[in-house]
């Protein structure tokens, strides 16, 4: 049952989104965000809305994917969407039944509301978790943040860290499986009794884990020893990551689109 | 005259017991390692050969006696970081578990690991990695996620991390030991190739007596003495003594000793080797038959 979780949610392709320098999509992700939440005009709106699915159209992410996520977020988005209905006061009043007063400020402001959360949601997913591979991701971070070194901000430590947590979580989802298998196999009931009773019968299963982590914590750090690792000093890494004219190309449009969305804003 | 990778003198080293007594583990340890050769350390849990190995790449440091390692002698009084450092870059080491020593997400990222520590250029770490992974013959794993790979296919990862360190030596404890008969088989292969082709040294620590048979010397490790020490066919000849200390023959020289000694056919002193064995008795089939 734990082999089927999927850590992040990479999917393996080969579209310019894929392709995309990671430091550079952090960026774009950065323009992206700030360009939602400059919309506040109706043409703006409509403009974000399209250009979350002309992402998702240039990743060839199968769509069906990614508005499956959306559904995650669907509670919040109908709970937000309703008080911004029912509790937002305008000037043109539409519904008036009783105590409930319904203004068009009101539902304009749910629809913007969910516009910029689908939009959210589709962009970030589609630019970053699910075009770019975690090893790569964590790679772009540590170069990202590289100029904060300078005021000792751990920053290859920390990426180091994201890598080894990537690189065990398989390791930790097989050895918990196992540990499962072997409390059942001597007749631990996971699945009865009251919920005190269930988390008890959690233990037997984090203490085995806790002890074989620790112990390959230590026997890692030893290996590590041994491959001459000594902290991000004086290391230099394999992979040199390249600015491409796609980079540039697909910033450039980023820019363009916030300039456009603040004008419509401006405009209408 | 060949030189000598690995020089020690009296080597001493004890744990601390739990009450702080001293719990003596390597006793008085004199051998020399020759540069280019593949020696076997054999022994039974607890004899002190996986010790022996941390001893040699400084992970545990000798309590007493003389410690020599790629010309750095270790036992100095001011011995640097970076002394360390060089000393770990020549004598890579390969430990047991697979799983507890790769690092990356991403195969050549792992191979990578080493050389980027080392601070090499770019270029050369790629070629290295190219290298290391044709070395054990994982080149179509390359992008491949650890996880996916058995456990020899792991271990030779992890082979490859070391060799694209560029060492002169290579310790190897028990990298065998927890894997299948198949993962087992793979490995020995990369291992003996490595010392073959490449002309590394080969340290290899184990207890599957079958390994220990590839290798031109075997050093037989008990309670922390050297117990024999010598060719595979001289070590196995000591049949009995091997048992005393807890260690088996191989099973073809086992089979081959009780037909000498105790049904008194007349085969050769040592056969380490099934083909050998087959050999010898199919000519003492003809002698009798014949």
């Amino acid at each position: 049952m734990l082999r089927d979780i999927t850590l992040g949610q990479y999917f393996p392709g080969n579209s310019i989104l894929h392709k995309l320098d990671p430091r550079m999509k952090i960026f774009l992700i950065i323009i992206y965000i700030v360009s939602i939440f400059a919309a506040n005009s109706p043409v703006s709106f409509a403009l974000v809305l399209a250009s979350a699915f002309v992402l998702l159209f240039l990743s060839k992410i199968p769509a069906k994917l990614v508005l499956g996520g959306l559904k995650a977020v669907f509670v919040i988005m109908a709970f937000t969407a309703i008080i911004n209905i029912f509790w937002t006061t305008g000037e043109d009043l539409w519904v008036e039944a009783g105590p409930i007063k319904i203004y068009r400020e009101g539902v304009e402001y749910a629809i913007f509301m969910i516009v910029r959360v689908v939009a959210l949601i589709i962009g970030s997913s589609v630019l970053l978790t699910y075009t770019t591979s975690p090893i790569a991701l964590t790679d772009g971070l540590e170069r990202v943040l590289s100029p904060l070194k300078v005021l000792h901000v751990p920053v290859h430590e920390f990426s180091m860290m994201m890598t080894i947590a990537l690189r065990f979580i398989p390791t930790l989802i097989e050895e918990t499986d196992k540990i499962i298998s072997a409390q059942k196999a001597r007749g631990t009931d996971f699945t009865a009794g009251s919920l005190a009773d269930r988390a008890k019968a959690l233990i037997p299963i984090m203490v085995p884990l806790f002890v074989s982590a620790f112990h390959r914590a230590d026997e890692l750090a030893v290996a590590m020893e041994c491959r001459c690792y000594r902290g991000g000093e004086g290391r230099t890494r394999m992979t040199r990551l390249h600015l491409h004219a796609r980079d540039f190309i697909v910033l450039a449009a980023h820019i363009v689109f916030l300039g456009v969305v603040i004008a419509m804003n401006i405009v209408f | 005259m060949k030189e000598n990778i690995i020089q020690a003198k009296n080597l001493c080293f004890s744990y601390k017991n739990e009450d702080g007594a001293p719990l003596p583990v390597i006793k008085n340890l004199t051998f020399d390692i020759e540069r280019g050769s593949f020696v076997s350390i054999l022994g039974h849990n607890g004899s002190g050969k996986s010790t022996l190995a941390k001893l040699l790449n400084l992970v545990l440091t000798p309590d007493s006696g003389e410690l020599t390692v790629g010309g750095i002698d270790v036992m100095r009084e001011d011995l640097s970081e970076e002394d360390i450092y060089n000393l770990r870059r020549r004598i890579g080491m390969v430990f047991q578990n697979p799983d507890n020593q790769l690092v990356a997400t991403i195969v050549e990222e792992d191979i990578a690991f080493g050389p980027e520590n080392l601070g090499i250029e770019p270029e050369e770490i790629r070629r290295r990695v190219d290298d290391a992974l044709a070395a054990v013959n994982m080149s179509e794993f390359a992008r491949h996620s650890p996880h996916q790979l058995s456990g020899g296919q792991k271990q030779r990862v992890a082979i490859a991390g070391i060799i694209a360190m560029l060492p002169d030596c290579i310790i190897f404890d028990e990298s065998t030991a927890m894997l299948d008969p198949i993962g087992r088989a793979e490995v020995m292969d990369t291992i003996e190739g490595l010392n073959r082709e490449r002309g590394i040294t080969v340290l290899h620590i184990t207890h599957y007596m079958d390994e220990a048979v590839r290798a031109d010397r075997v050093m037989v490790v008990d309670h922390g003495e050297i117990l024999l020490d010598g060719t595979p066919e001289a070590v196995f000849s000591h049949v009995e003594q091997l048992k005393a200390a807890g260690l088996d023959v191989p099973q073809v020289t086992a089979l081959t000793h009780r037909l000498k000694t105790e049904a008194g056919f007349d085969l050769p002193e040592t056969l380490l080797h099934s083909a050998d064995a087959v050999e010898a008795l199919k000519a003492l089939y003809d002698q009798i038959g014949g």
